[in-house]
């Protein structure tokens, strides 16, 4: 379960170009549900993706996780505290948190060039300080689950399109977090690859984990697994279904 | 404690690929860095043996040499001098030396002949210096003709070499029977180069000098602590002016190595973000950066200083020779007894390696503590 209470975020505030991104966002997310942000371009789904996923702190608000999902790692608040507040932690426990918590799909897939695909996999597990031998093994195995196994040693700039999605969800999958977060997975897509990637989502969903993804796609939002769809407009809620 | 290795093993793999994704980078890096090490180094070991060869001359050089001066100039000292300086309470030993120089104009360079006091060789027989069979391409029985004072040539057999010993000092000399000498250069019976002074007590030689110069007012006595500074002043000069050019090299480095290493692309910084944002603390990133400064660093230091320790010690620092040695043809041949002095070496390497790691560093600490929030929207 992740809890967003009132949670606001500002750009360049007490500037002129003062910008409210969101604006009084309250919302809960059940675990191992798909949810989907739809809205309009500007409307603040990146932002509140970020906020989610521990990459910026809200100006004000609170945002909670159930413990359960801090796979790892010790965190303060009390060992029996059904429920972390990941707003006010310290920062190397959001590094933490963005480890082992989260695993993002971003936009651009933002894989890194010039290296193997199978490193590209690797990389999030490097500052974990898990055996080198045991993470290629798990890397490799990822790669086999999404039919990379034979592009395990291309460069990634050698990828198609879909090939580099798939990159990308097998590196966000790396260190087993339990929940997704997806921004605009289908933007560079055509509708069969996206068809394939929300299946993908089912599967995940099957093996337990969350999801929430931002877009405005109607194959996205309209899929069958998705189980909520959140409205948000200039900042705010803006009811919920399709 | 697995874990850290484990970890900067990881990391230290990425900063490997890393590298050899940006070859033609990382290539022209070393290549100038390499060439900054060698040039420091080069001058760096040159001047150290150098001086530690100085030293090695003057240790055998005499305690006090007495010259005559007529008219504040140098002239030839009558022989009695050295009996009336014999005589000075302290002084132990005191005779006289005959040397000079010698133009050959077959190769245009000065020789030093000099009469030793022992061991003289026979008449019409000389011993060279290493320097001078090498250039003369001459050796045991080959005839050296010297044109004498009066114009009339004179013939020298070649009776020996002398042992490379140090060869700084003796690969101009040749050595001759003192009749042979006065008759080369017309130098009147009677009277010496100089006299060589030896005292009983070290600690005495001011004191015998002054003597030496209030009993025989025409002369002037030189110390040998004397000339040890003079030497030295004249390595550090010499070593002086090179090293203004290197810290001018060093300089043009440093703009260099932080124009390349620290103009972060627009693709490495997006990188930084990509790695932050899938949970790279800022200091792993840190880390990979810094092992990327060290690994160039090390590879052009390594390869850079090997270079110079080839370059002074096996080619005689043939690319330095003619700044630094240009009074005479006769020495580029000698090779340098190699010596290394591990405190340059340090400084040396603190003078490169830091500043370069630190210019790697700076601007990936300064990308790195962006908010990884900003590769959701690039
Ligand atoms: N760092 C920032 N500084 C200033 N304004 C920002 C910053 N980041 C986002 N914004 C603004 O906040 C608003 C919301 O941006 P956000 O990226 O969350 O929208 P979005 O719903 O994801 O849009 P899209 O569908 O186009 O991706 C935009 O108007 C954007 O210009
Ligand atoms: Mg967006």
């Amino acid at each position: 379960m992740i809890k967003l209470l009132n949670v606001r975020k500002g750009f360049n505030l007490g500037r002129p170009n003062e910008f409210i991104a969101v604006g009084g966002v309250t919302l809960a997310m059940e675990a191992n549900r798909v949810t989907v942000l739809k809205g309009p371009s500007g409307s603040g789904k990146t932002t509140l993706l970020s906020l989610i996923g521990c990459m910026a702190r809200p100006t004000s608000g609170r945002i909670t996780l159930r413990r359960g999902l801090l796979a790892g790692g010790y965190f303060p608040g009390g060992a029996d505290a059904p429920e972390v507040e990941v707003t006010s932690l310290p920062e190397r426990f959001l590094t933490e948190v963005r480890r082992r918590t989260f695993g993002f799909i971003f936009q651009q897939f933002n894989l890194v060039k010039g290296i193997t695909v199978l490193e590209n996999v690797m990389l999030p597990a490097y500052p974990l300080g898990e055996a080198h031998g045991a993470v290629k093994k798990r890397a490799h195995a990822l790669l086999e689950m999404f039919d990379l196994a034979g592009r395990a040693v291309a460069k990634v700039e050698w990828l198609s399109g879909g090939e580099a999605q798939r990159v990308a969800i097998a590196r966000a999958l790396m260190n087993d977090p339990p929940v997704i977060i997806a921004d605009e997975p289908t933007a560079h897509l055509d509708s069969k690859l996206s068809v394939a990637f929300m299946e993908i989502i089912a599967r995940l969903k099957e093996q337990g984990k969350t999801a929430v993804i931002a877009s405005h796609d109607p194959l996205v939002f309209g899929a069958p697994m998705v189980d909520r769809v959140v409205a948000v407009r200039d900042g705010l809620i803006d009811g919920e279904g399709q | 404690m697995t874990g850290w290795i484990e970890k900067n093993r990881s990391i230290l793999d990425f900063t490997l690929s890393s590298l050899l994704r940006r070859k033609g980078k990382n290539l022209s890096l070393f290549a100038v860095y390499t060439l900054v090490v060698f040039m420091l180094g080069s001058a760096m070991f040159l001047t150290q043996a150098m001086k530690r060869e100085a030293a090695l001359i003057l240790k055998d050089a005499p305690e006090i040499v007495v010259q005559r001066l007529l008219g504040g100039r140098y002239d030839p000292i009558p022989l009695e001098y050295s009996e009336k300086i014999r005589a000075i309470r302290g002084v132990s030993t005191a005779g006289p030396r005959l040397w000079g120089y010698y133009y050959d104009p077959v190769i245009g360079a000065n020789y030093t002949l000099m009469v030793p006091r022992t061991d003289a060789p026979p008449p019409e027989k000389i011993i060279i210096g290493s320097g001078v069979s090498r250039s003369r391409k001459a050796g045991q029985g080959d005839i050296f003709s010297f044109r004498g004072y009066d114009g009339d040539n004179r013939n020298f057999t070649v009776a020996g070499e002398l042992s490379p010993e140090s060869e700084l000092v003796s690969a101009d000399l040749i050595l001759m029977a003192e009749a042979d000498f006065r008759g080369l250069f017309g130098f009147p019976a009677g009277q010496a180069t100089d006299i060589v002074v030896s005292v009983r007590n070290p600690k005495e030689v001011l004191t015998i000098a002054r003597k030496v110069a209030e009993l025989l007012p025409d002369t002037r006595p030189i110390v040998r602590d004397e000339m040890v500074r003079t030497y030295d002043s004249v390595f550090d000069w010499r070593g002086g002016i090179v090293v203004v050019l290197l810290m001018m090299a060093l300089l043009a480095f440093v703009i260099f190595a932080w124009e390349k290493a620290s103009g972060l692309s627009a693709d490495e910084k997006r990188e930084i973000g990509i790695l932050k944002a899938i949970g790279w603390e800022t200091s792993d990133v840190i880390a990979v950066k810094a092992y990327e400064g060290l690994l160039v660093s090390f590879f052009s230091f390594s390869a850079g200083l090997l270079a110079a320790y080839g370059h002074v010690f096996f080619f005689s620092a043939f690319l330095f020779v003619p700044a630094l040695k240009g009074w005479s043809v006769l020495y580029p041949e000698y090779r340098i007894t190699p010596f290394i002095d591990l405190y340059q070496v340090a400084v040396l390497f603190f003078l490169t390696v830091v500043p370069y790691t630190v210019a790697t560093i700076i601007p990936s600490w300064r990308a790195a503590i962006i908010d990884p929030d900003s590769v959701m929207r690039s």
